[in-house]
């Protein structure tokens, strides 16, 4: 007995195309459902790479930078007995080199800042100020007067929100006070010489800028530093190469990058892709009932021609293809005109979406009241895989039924 | 040599709780070239002969052997082989696929079995043009007549010339002019193709076309004879 296993493919395609368009309405409102679907799972991945992108630029602005050297014992106690040195040459030769773009090294310490009517507690910020603005200090934040002009300025940019709990203003003198290294109180006048507004009130109230030599001369600390900052200026590549900047700055020094700094910021980072996987697999079940719906429907109405194709010669593999391949055709579609439309619509949003309404209470997330959606191809890659493998493995149920046929029964069928 | 035989075919069906003979005891040998017809009343078994010699349905016991090789006992894949490449059939009614056109339901069969795309459109339309529907190839089945679109049955049959063809009632749905029309075809191509036709029927008219009729009633051959006269 001959045996066929060179089946035209074409026939398959032709059948399964025009079979999809028998009942067109139904078809278009499938297709309709599933390019929905497939534009709410990527402008939903969008909104929430934006979100979390904003949440990491954001929180790298107050880190600052996506690497940090600190002593070993700082991030347990963060005061000024644990200070390190400025970086040596071994050092100095890696932060000079791609992809770092910029660094700089800051001495930071928690203090008190007193106006004429109150006082506040703050995070003294002993800064360089171009090495502060090569991190991501934006000149345009200070809204009066101006930034510090070098590391030994000896006045103090505080931001819009303390200078109005302190109920104090641009030019008026406060005074800063803190610890020493012996626990001593370390205290100096000091002339606000800018103010700046930041995205979020918490840094407002939070972060008062000063000269670093200025800091480490009330300190008494010589030259050390809190920390040693560093940006390539894409958070996402630091896995690449914050080992290298470890290995430079030896066992000594503690040096890690944004994600085990802030570890609320690290694990949003990692469940991302994890929830947009959910959220995707939420919105394709919804989905797959019409779609099995659709597809047992479509199977059940040609019963019949079933039989007679197997009664011809078609092996029931063939039909389960075909079946398949109608489900396939279907989605397929579907995510083309599905990942159009989200280009289309998400691109124009990119520029911002303002979400002030719940402003507030994204602010607690590290968020602002502009919404980025971010369209990512990775976002598209993954809708549409699991549109494709989700979609197929739906369409197994209705194709494998179809496959099951006996021809005589099917062509009795009325 | 025989195009087809069966011995001792038993086929039974539950019916309400009865068993009802399908096939009872049913040995034939049909010859190739041969025109037979099956007659006999509703259930004397003729279309169930018809699907296990086809291979569409498996006797319960008993042997079928197509071009001198036993099918009764191949599976689902193996049958449908067997269906492609030796067998050809006409049904009643719901013959062809309702979105290919008469030319690509010709094809169809080709399709499957894996003939290239040229050989496929020369053969479709010279059967085309055989079963006098050279006018017609771009039609749809819902763009044909009842016997036009038997004729395309017939032509998808013929097209990869099986060891024989099958027809199941193929006229029951026909006008007698068109009913007519339709058994000169099966007569012209068994002459001129030496094609093994084995037809289904309890229409006298299809009948005397026949040389070789066999009734049946309640799954037995009572009646096996060629008729004189005809052919």
């Amino acid at each position: 007995m001959r045996t066929n296993k060179s089946l035209s493919p074409s026939i398959l395609a032709t059948l399964a195309w025009r079979n999809l368009w028998r009942n067109y309405r139904r078809t278009l409102i499938m297709l309709m459902a599933i390019v929905l679907g497939v534009w709410a799972m990527i402008l939903f991945s969008s909104m929430m790479r934006g979100m979390l992108d904003e949440m990491v630029r954001e929180g790298l602005r107050v880190l600052p930078g996506e690497v940090q050297i600190h002593h070993p014992e700082y991030r347990d106690d963060p005061s000024v007995a644990n200070l390190i040195g400025e970086p040596d040459a071994q050092l100095l030769s890696v932060l000079n080199t791609a992809p770092i773009e910029a660094w700089t090294a800051r001495i930071k310490v928690p203090g008190m800042i007193s106006s004429e009517r109150d006082t506040r507690g703050v995070l003294l910020l002993g800064i360089e100020p171009d090495g502060e603005i090569a991190l991501g200090f934006k000149l345009a934040d200070v809204i009066e007067g101006r930034f510090l002009e070098s590391a030994a300025d000896k006045g103090i940019v505080i931001g819009r929100k303390l200078a109005d709990r302190l109920d104090t203003e641009l030019g008026k003198r406060v005074v800063i006070m803190t610890q020493d290294p012996d626990n001593e109180v370390a205290d100096r006048g000091m002339r606000i010489v800018g103010i700046y507004r930041a995205r979020l009130e918490a840094t407002e109230q939070l972060n008062a800028y000063v000269g670093r030599e200025t800091l480490q001369k009330m300190l008494g600390v010589g030259n050390s530093v809190s920390e040693i900052a560093i940006t390539a200026n894409n958070y996402q590549t630091v896995k690449n190469w914050w080992q290298t900047v470890a290995d430079a700055a030896g066992d000594e020094q503690d040096t890690q990058p944004w994600m085990v700094l802030d570890g609320y910021l690290g694990t949003m980072a990692s469940v991302q892709g994890t929830i947009n996987l959910i959220i995707m697999v939420v919105i394709f079940i919804a989905l797959s009932f019409g779609l099995v719906n659709t597809l047992v429907m479509a199977v059940f109405e040609r019963v019949r021609e079933i039989g007679l194709m197997m009664a011809l010669g078609m092996r029931p593999q063939w039909i389960m293809l075909q079946v398949l391949l109608e489900s396939l055709m279907l989605l397929g579609l579907g995510l083309i005109l599905g990942n159009v439309l989200a280009v289309f619509t998400i691109l124009p949003l990119q520029s911002g979406i303002g979400i002030s309404v719940v402003g507030e209470g994204l602010e607690m997330y590290g968020m602002g009241t502009t919404l980025y959606p971010k369209l990512a191809l990775q976002d598209m890659l993954l809708s549409t895989a699991v549109v494709l493998l989700l979609g197929l493995a739906a369409s197994l149920i209705p194709a494998w039924r179809a496959s099951r046929y006996n021809p005589i029964e099917a062509l009795a069928k009325t | 040599m025989s195009a087809i035989s069966s011995k001792n075919l038993h086929k039974t069906f539950s019916q309400g709780g009865h068993i009802i003979k399908g096939l009872d005891d049913v040995s034939i040998d049909i010859e190739e070239g041969e025109f037979v017809c099956l007659s006999g009343p509703s259930g004397s078994g003729k279309t169930t002969l018809l699907n296990a010699l086809g291979g569409l349905d498996r006797p319960d016991s008993g042997e079928i052997l197509v071009g001198g090789k036993r099918v009764d006992q191949l599976g689902k894949a193996e049958l449908a082989d067997m269906r492609l490449h030796h067998i050809g059939f006409v049904f009643q009614a719901y013959n062809l696929i309702p979105v290919l056109t008469a030319q690509e339901n010709i094809e169809f069969v080709m399709q499957i079995q894996g003939v290239p795309a040229a050989a496929r459109a020369e053969k479709s339309r010279a059967i085309l043009k055989e079963v006098g529907l050279e006018d017609h190839e771009n039609r749809r089945p819902s763009q044909l007549s009842g016997g036009q679109q038997q004729r395309v049955a017939v032509a998808r049959a013929i097209v990869s010339n099986p060891t024989l063809v099958l027809a199941d009632e193929p006229t029951a749905n026909l006008d007698s002019l068109t009913a007519t029309q339709l058994m000169d075809l099966f007569v012209k191509l068994n002459r001129e193709r030496n094609i093994t036709f084995v037809i289904a029927t309890h229409d006298t008219r299809v009948m005397q076309y026949c040389r070789r009729l066999v009734r049946m009633e309640d799954g037995k051959i009572i009646f096996d004879e060629s008729q004189p006269g005809i052919g």
